[in-house]
């Protein structure tokens, strides 16, 4: 009773105090019970995407929104560990659950490898640098068809699990858990750090920090969360294929992210559950589908150019001046420390 | 072999040069990185092949027109949709490719996702120091090589360039002296606009056109910026031939090579960009620290 008693009271204070982690809270109950009235079997598949490209979208954001570290190539690392889950899964015959945490690893490494000859390019260089790996690699993937499998990819790998309830349960947690990891990350001390790169480098040497240090950890954290989207993504689809290192794919992520909102986890995933299902479910109007979501983004971001939940945000909280707490606009004094709020 | 390699790699340079330079100026003045730069560059071949097929207008008039047409579109929705929101650096960027997309998926609607061929400048070859060269990649190469003569000019020359210079180098001084930078800015859209939508009425004819070419394309200009120096014209130009002349000589000396072709220019790009972050004759600057 006590603790029913205390989960209320948590909820009453902590959770629906501030409409954002309402909002948040609602969502996850919403995601948790979706399979018992998701109609067909096509919308849940929809759903798992959807769960996978919201890490892969966070894991961008960790990069280019905190680090300043602006990467159009972020299919690099879907793709690669996309890629070597199905080489070892098919070619070696390891289960999936070896397969996915080694394609996350593979793309640690190439984030690493990627990251070295990256850290002397800064701003639209290093955008423009990192948009090359996806495109050379898929000239190797076409040069090696025997390995490779060419443009027709490989297929036939394992099943993730029997069903498709599964795969959407096992993709949801992995979606929760990796990014609160993420955003604890970006709220700790080395996310601070990150901040400070991006804002500026110079200083943030000046203040003592290695920052080559931390922007290799950023490229290798970012990857290591792509490539875990990028290797269960394969099991999911059951083949992989060039279009996993394709260039829309990469600017997909950064679609997604600033249109929630840039260097706000929140921003990154909340823009994939908007758009990733919207885009679906235009298939009703197959021609005018990609159509429509051009001219949604150039709309929302021309109203809301700092992205839309971020903007949203905006307008319903307030930060109390005193203490820096989040407060529901409206309120006359902080919840927290009875700063007078406003005016 | 070597003479086919030199005046052929000379052709894809100049287009490459054209594209390059547009892409290069509105990104000195405006600092913008306009993704949907090629995407013009596209609509114009588009615009010449409707009047060419449908209309059966005159050919030479025709790209007058498509060209006019583009910076006039183009223009528009730089005002409308990119100058308001240019403070945001990123904004910018996925507003720009979503116009790319916009473009695209506005090709498929009008004229479908097949591939189209658009009528030649000129038909035939000609003998080039005894080397058998299209005529229509040397008609390229000239009016590339002259329009970037007219660019030279009219940037080093006129009151309207030197203005443009300025706005690039320092905006916050060019607005002192009196230059109205949102209005150079918008001048310079329009002149970037009109060199994409020359080369794209000049490729359209040497290429197959479909609504994703300006995918291919994009990945070429930016490897020609980078490699040249964002910002820097002299940098582009040079970049450009160089990558036309790589391009070339992997689909001559490699087999398979023209699945390559794209992969050796941005390899190109990226060793020269370990070596050198800020390309080859890009500058250096300080951050800017407010």
């Amino acid at each position: 009773m006590t603790f029913l008693q205390r989960l209320r009271d948590f909820l009453r204070e902590e959770v629906f105090s501030l409409p954002s982690r309402a909002v948040v809270f609602l969502a996850c109950i919403f995601l948790l019970f979706l399979p018992l009235f998701a109609g067909n079997p096509y919308q849940l598949q929809v759903m798992v995407l959807t769960n996978l490209f919201a890490i892969y979208a966070a894991s961008w954001d960790l990069l280019s929104g905190y680090t300043g570290q602006v990467s159009f190539g972020h299919a690099l690392f879907f793709g690669v560990s996309a890629y070597s889950a199905a080489l070892l899964n098919l070619r070696l015959g390891w289960p999936c659950w070896l397969t996915i945490p080694a394609g996350a690893l593979v793309a640690v490494l190439t984030g690493l490898l990627v990251g070295v000859p990256c850290l002397r390019l800064r701003g639209p260089y290093l955008a423009l640098a990192t948009l090359a790996f996806p495109i050379i690699l898929t000239g190797i993937v076409f040069a090696f068809p025997e390995t490779t499998g060419g443009e027709f990819g490989l297929s036939g790998l394992s099943r993730l699990t029997p069903s498709r309830v599964y795969d959407y349960y096992l993709s949801l947690f992995l979606m929760m858990g990796c990014v609160f990891l993420m955003w604890k990350i970006a709220n700790s001390k080395i996310g601070i750090i990150l901040h400070s790169i991006r804002e500026d480098e110079i200083a943030s040497r000046a203040c003592g920090i290695n920052t080559s240090r931390y922007k290799l950890l950023a490229f290798s954290l970012s990857g290591f969360f792509a490539g875990l989207a990028g290797s269960v993504f394969a099991h999911f689809m059951r083949a992989v294929g060039p279009l996993t290192l394709d260039t829309s794919i990469s600017f997909q992520a950064v679609i997604w992210t600033v249109f929630g909102g840039i260097t706000s986890i929140y921003g990154a995933v909340g823009g994939v559950y908007i758009l990733y299902p919207l885009l679906e479910f235009f298939r009703l109007a197959p021609q005018l589908r990609l159509l429509s979501f051009a001219v949604i983004v150039i709309v929302v971001l021309f109203f809301m150019p700092e992205g839309l939940l971020r903007w949203v945000r905006d307008r319903v909280e307030v930060e109390c001046p005193r203490c820096k707490k989040r407060n529901t606009s409206g309120r006359r004094s902080c919840r927290v420390c009875g700063a007078p709020l406003g005016g | 072999m070597i003479p086919e390699l030199i005046v052929n790699g000379a052709a894809t340079g100049g287009v490459f040069a054209l594209l390059a330079v547009g892409f290069s100026l509105i990104f000195g003045v405006a600092r913008i990185i306009n993704l949907s730069h090629t995407a013009f560059g596209m609509l114009a071949a588009y615009l010449l092949y409707a009047l060419v097929t449908s209309y059966g207008l005159n050919f030479y008039l025709s790209v007058l027109l498509s060209i006019l047409l583009t910076v006039l579109i183009g223009t528009l929705l730089y005002r409308l949709c990119l100058h308001p929101v240019r403070e945001h650096e990123l904004t910018v960027l996925v507003i720009s490719v979503a116009l790319g997309v916009l473009i695209q998926q506005v090709m498929v609607q009008l004229f479908g996702g097949t591939f189209r061929s658009l009528p030649s400048f000129a038909a035939g070859y000609l003998e080039v120091f005894g080397v058998r060269v299209l005529k229509g990649h040397l008609l390229v190469l000239g009016i590339a090589l002259l329009s970037l003569l007219a660019l030279w000019l009219l940037l080093t020359r006129t009151k309207l360039g030197i203005a443009i210079r300025a706005t690039a180098q320092d905006r916050e001084m060019a607005n002192l002296v009196g230059i109205n930078v949102g209005w150079i800015c918008t001048l310079t859209m329009a002149l970037a606009l009109a060199l994409a939508a020359l080369s794209g009425t000049l490729i359209g004819p040497l290429i197959t056109l479909s609504p994703w070419t300006w995918l291919q394309l994009l990945v070429v200009v930016l490897a020609v910026v980078v490699l040249g120096g964002l910002g820097s014209l002299k940098g582009s130009l040079i970049a450009a031939f160089l990558l036309g002349y790589t391009e070339t000589a992997v689909v001559f000396f490699v087999p398979m090579g023209s699945f390559l072709r794209g992969v050796a220019s941005l390899t190109v790009m990226l060793i020269v960009l370990v070596l050198r972050p800020e390309g080859l004759f890009g500058i250096s600057f300080e951050e800017e620290r407010l």
